[in-house]
């Protein structure tokens, strides 16, 4: 492969790092509290909100099953209006948080509903706060589910940036497509997929590290 | 000072499900510095019953009185400063796995707002109030369910409450474990005064730890008072039930298929003498044999103390006829003892 390839190689995998680390800050950032939100406003929980439960759940559902590529297209207005531009890396960070942040909030809502919910009761007879318990019990305990469904945001979020070359993202994905396929270089296809699989080793393999780290729940020797 | 006034509660309807009346009518009071068993079988209320106590649920009807303070007519804040003074430790221990031994019993501090500096001195305070300060970084996962309660134990109590409620705490230890840990319990209330309610279905913790006894059933208080009375007068079925449990009232598998409903020649009048209280129960069976010259063999039996009181069955066996089981049957019926004619055998 040339250097000016391997240039455009490295560029990519710059682009795709810089989409799919920001997006998956901001799309945790929204979907934590989200998740939260939906793993304690059931009917009889700690905030009660069955009607809000029940609607945000329909708003996280619709976007989850929105195929990503029409989400891109759909939302392009949207993407104009907060990034300035509908073009280019920046501007698909928009889309792919949009598309994460349900996905984060599912997870993050399965992760806190496996604490065992003796701890709220145990929290709330000594006089915890709701936030009290939602910080000091309900996020450190689900801590390891927590990790690895970040972990698997992020992966998933890597698979997604290879389609945003279609409103001009950039990134692997999108070196793969017009260069392996549409110029029909079957070294720079291989390339690319060999550094996607290594990111996402990297990534998975550093989540399962600190979930494990977190996790106090099994013995340590 | 713990007080029920005509309390409800009935969980409603829900998701098809048809509405529970958990508890009807309680009324009772549990005096402050007392040890208070709660007893009854599964699903009777207890449970109801204690979280009404920290305001975990709310009544239907009626008032709970805690320290004279109805703790149901609070919420929010109120409530919350409430249950600092109420503390509660839980059968399956409820620690946070991801918090140390200290960390644990820093938790309830923490959330009063207590300063770093003052948790670490109470803190160290508790773990040597309950015996493990060499457990201090350790994580639940670590430790025996006899520890992991002594944590429990330690948290309960860190913020100084007045109520200690444990919802069977000893439930899920070993025989030897629940033993240590009732003895912790009772030395608590020894030395701090602190109120302690015991819920629980076992007889033995009743027995060992409690002063006062609530008997539950269905809802209902069905006797309370005093545990040497109560034991010593069972009225109700269940608390009789509970009795018959520590005291092995079932007649032994050989003897019963060997009973039969008329007189043998030479043989032995079978009786179940019921020893209730104080009254000489255990030299009892001396004198008569002594006094009456009769030699009664003992078929079967258990004596034991509750609150103080020797509570127990004895089977005996009488030889020498009709005549002789009329002397015995006299003879104790002087003391008040119940007795009862099981049959005859050869």
């Amino acid at each position: 492969m040339s250097a000016e390839l391997i240039n455009l190689l490295v560029q990519a995998a710059g682009e795709s790092l810089f989409m799919v680390s920001v997006a998956a800050l901001l799309a945790t950032a929204f979907g934590l509290p989200i998740g939260v939100f939906l793993a304690t406003s059931g009917k009889g929980e700690l905030f009660a909100a069955p009607k809000v439960n029940a609607i945000l759940g329909v708003i996280v559902n619709a976007t989850r099953s929105t195929p990503f590529i029409i989400l891109v297209v759909a939302i392009i207005p949207f993407t104009r209006l907060v990034a300035g531009t509908s073009i280019g890396s920046g501007a698909a960070i928009v889309p792919l948080t949009i598309a994460a942040t349900p996905f984060i909030a599912r997870l993050v809502e399965a992760a806190i509903r496996e604490v065992d919910g003796g701890l709220i009761e145990t929290a709330s007879s000594f006089g915890a706060s709701p936030l009290q318990i939602v910080f000091k019990v309900l996020i450190p305990e689900a801590l390891p589910g927590l990790v690895l469904a970040l972990t698997l945001a992020v992966v998933s979020l890597l698979g997604y940036s290879a389609m945003v070359g279609a409103v001009g993202g950039g990134g692997l994905g999108d070196l793969g497509i017009r260069y392996g396929y549409q110029r029909f270089m079957p070294e720079m296809m291989l390339a690319v997929v060999v550094v996607l699989i290594a990111l996402v080793q990297t990534v998975q393999t550093v989540g399962d590290y600190v979930a494990k780290r977190v996790n106090r729940r099994l013995r340590h020797r | 000072m713990v007080r029920f006034e005509g309390v409800e509660k009935t969980y409603p309807a829900y998701r098809g499900k048809p509405s529970v009346r958990a508890l009807q009518g309680i009324d009772f009071a549990i005096p402050r510095g007392s040890i208070t068993g709660v007893i009854g079988r599964s699903g009777a209320g207890k449970s109801s019953l204690v979280r009404l106590i920290n305001g975990l649920e709310k009544p239907t009807t009626g008032r709970v009185e805690v320290d004279g303070r109805d703790i149901s007519a609070l919420s929010g804040r109120e409530l919350r400063l409430a249950q600092r003074s109420i503390g509660m430790i839980f059968q399956h221990f409820n620690l946070l796995s991801s918090r140390t031994a200290a960390a644990n019993i820093a938790l309830p501090l923490e959330i009063a707002g207590w300063s770093k500096a003052d948790i670490a001195v109470r803190v160290a305070e508790l773990l040597d109030l309950v015996g493990i300060s060499d457990k201090h970084d350790r994580y639940p996962s670590e430790l025996s369910g006899g520890q992991k309660q002594r944590i429990g134990i330690a948290r309960a109590l860190a913020t100084r409450p007045n109520v200690l409620l444990s919802d069977e705490a000893t439930s899920a230890l070993d025989p030897q474990t629940t033993r240590a840990i009732l003895d912790l319990l009772a030395n608590i209330n020894l030395e701090l005064g602190v109120t302690i309610i015991l819920i629980t279905h076992e007889m033995s913790v009743v027995r060992q730890l409690a002063k006062e006894v609530v008997v539950i059933e269905a809802g209902d208080v069905v006797e309370s008072g005093n545990v040497a009375d109560i034991f010593t007068h069972p009225k109700h079925e269940v608390t009789q039930t509970f009795l018959a449990e520590v005291l092995g009232d079932a007649i032994p598998v050989s003897l019963a298929s060997r009973l039969q409903q008329q007189p043998l020649p030479h043989g032995q009048t079978v009786i179940r003498v019921q020893v209730r209280g104080t009254i000489a129960g255990d030299t009892v069976v001396a004198r008569l044999a002594r006094e009456l010259s009769i030699d009664v063999a003992l078929l079967a039996g258990k004596i034991d103390e509750i609150g103080g009181q020797h509570v127990g069955t004895l089977t005996l066996g009488i030889p020498g006829g009709e005549t002789a089981e009329r002397q015995v049957l006299s003879y104790l019926s002087q003391y008040q003892l119940s007795v009862e004619r099981l049959g005859y055998v050869g």
